[in-house]
């Protein structure tokens, strides 16, 4: 047991990547489930707040773009349930303790969408926080997860390119629309800010999680670096940010900020959120709605494999010869 | 499990659980030809009720922006691997062998094309 501990350290040490059958300590391999298993049920709860809008998008272009937008969310939890379950967790009993509420996902879900804005804000805010969170997770230690991390970040970058131009669009358009846009700044500000979870003095686990390479910045430095970026982009869009305390500090190099209500915070992750009960609600619906499907599938399936069962071959060729 | 995972990593499945009683899909481990010319390489895994259904959500997961122009699914159950836990001895016979690398031969500089 020493000697893998020793490799294990010795890996972590060399900022190496640890692979799914590598020895690793129970408390780093439980972290990481932990971790990416809220990561991935984020994805999952995250395509309903936008998948509201589908039907209500206000051309067939901004309908193509938000079904894309919703389906990469989909595939963004795929991802992740794939590199969870390389640590020998199964997804299925993720997706149950998701809907036992034994698991959590982002506290930002708990927003709802009230307006077409919110779909243009969710992507330049939202998913803006979630790529500075996660492109230092390209680096995680855990190589399965670093992995479907840079898959992500390469697809996250157009959710948030597309919420942008749509609110550069909107700007364009009438003092209606401009108000709206507005208005959803305000609410979405700064639940954003907490995308980044507890101060750092609140947060227990960072440090372990610095120490095993699986984080690779602190969430005050995250927050700080998403807050930098942002003031100049909501300039060019002509929007004012919800905080009299944000401004230039020359000294530090960096933009002062007033800290978000962390009171609300807690409350929404405590299950208290605008629509917490409504998300998992329809999350198990969904899961339970589509047992038959399931079910029926795997009925197929045998069928087929049975000896009499005839029916087609499968489609794709055998690769035949070896690699 | 995925990723040629090997550990006997119980997955726990409290008997009794009316899901207990649903088989399993089975895990197919995805693998995609990103372009003529270059190797299959392992992308990630999904569950599946059979190949043809493997096939099909691997391309709609692995390849929603023309990432690939061939897959090739494996039943993660199928695939053998080398353990970690031998990983040096299992590795070490290659690792005296400096002689099969080019520059284990000291040739002149002034020889051309070597």
């Amino acid at each position: 047991m020493a000697a893998y501990e020793a490799q294990f350290d010795a890996t972590i040490a060399a900022d190496q990547r640890i692979e799914p059958r590598d020895w690793m300590p129970e408390a780093y391999r439980a972290t990481l489930i932990r971790q990416i298993a809220q990561h991935a049920h984020s994805e999952i709860i995250g395509m309903q707040p936008e998948g509201n809008w589908i039907l209500r998008a206000p051309s067939l272009r901004r309908k193509a773009i938000l079904l894309a937008k919703v389906q990469d969310e989909a595939g963004h939890g795929m991802y992740l349930y794939a590199a969870a379950e390389t640590l020998g967790v199964d997804r299925e009993e993720l997706t149950e303790k998701l809907i036992a509420s034994k698991q959590k996902y982002s506290s930002i879900f708990n927003y709802p969408a009230l307006s077409y804005a919110d779909i243009g804000v969710i992507g330049w805010l939202v998913d803006g926080a979630a790529i500075c969170n996660q492109v230092p997770l390209c680096r995680c230690s855990y190589g399965p997860y670093a992995r479907a991390m840079i898959r992500i970040c390469k697809e996250e970058s157009f959710h948030q390119r597309q919420g942008y131009e749509l609110l550069m669009r909107m700007m364009r358009g009438t003092d209606a629309q401009r108000e709206m846009v507005q208005e959803s700044t305000d609410r979405f500000w700064w639940p954003s800010l907490m995308m980044f979870g507890p101060p750092d003095g609140d947060s227990p686990n960072s440090q372990q999680s610095m120490a095993w390479g699986i984080k690779r910045h602190t969430n005050d430095e995250l927050r700080q670096r998403f807050v930098d970026m942002t003031v100049p982009q909501a300039a060019a869009l002509g929007i004012t940010l919800p905080d009299p305390g944000l401004a230039w500090n020359a000294e530090r190099g960096a933009h002062d900020y007033t800290p978000p209500d962390w009171a609300e915070f807690e409350a929404v992750i405590a299950g208290s959120g605008p629509c917490n009960a409504q998300r998992i609600a329809h999350r198990r619906r969904a899961h339970e709605d589509g047992a038959w499907v399931r079910e029926a599938a795997t009925a197929y399936a045998e069928k087929r494999a049975a000896p009499s069962g005839g029916g087609a071959p499968i489609s794709g060729s055998r690769p035949g010869a070896a690699p | 499990m995925s990723e040629l995972a090997g550990d006997p990593v119980a997955v726990s499945e409290p008997a009794g659980e009316p899901s207990a009683q649903r088989r399993r899909w089975a895990l197919y481990e995805v693998f995609v030809r990103g372009k003529r010319g270059l190797n299959h390489v392992h992308v990630g895994s999904l569950h599946a009720a059979d190949a043809e259904m493997a096939l099909h959500n691997a391309r709609d997961l692995y390849t929603r922006r023309n990432e690939g122009v061939s897959i090739w699914v494996v039943r993660a159950d199928d695939i053998t691997a080398s353990s970690p836990a031998e990983k040096d001895p299992f590795f070490a016979p290659a690792g005296d062998k400096v002689y099969r690398h080019p520059t284990f031969y000291a040739i002149p500089e002034d020889v051309p094309y070597l």
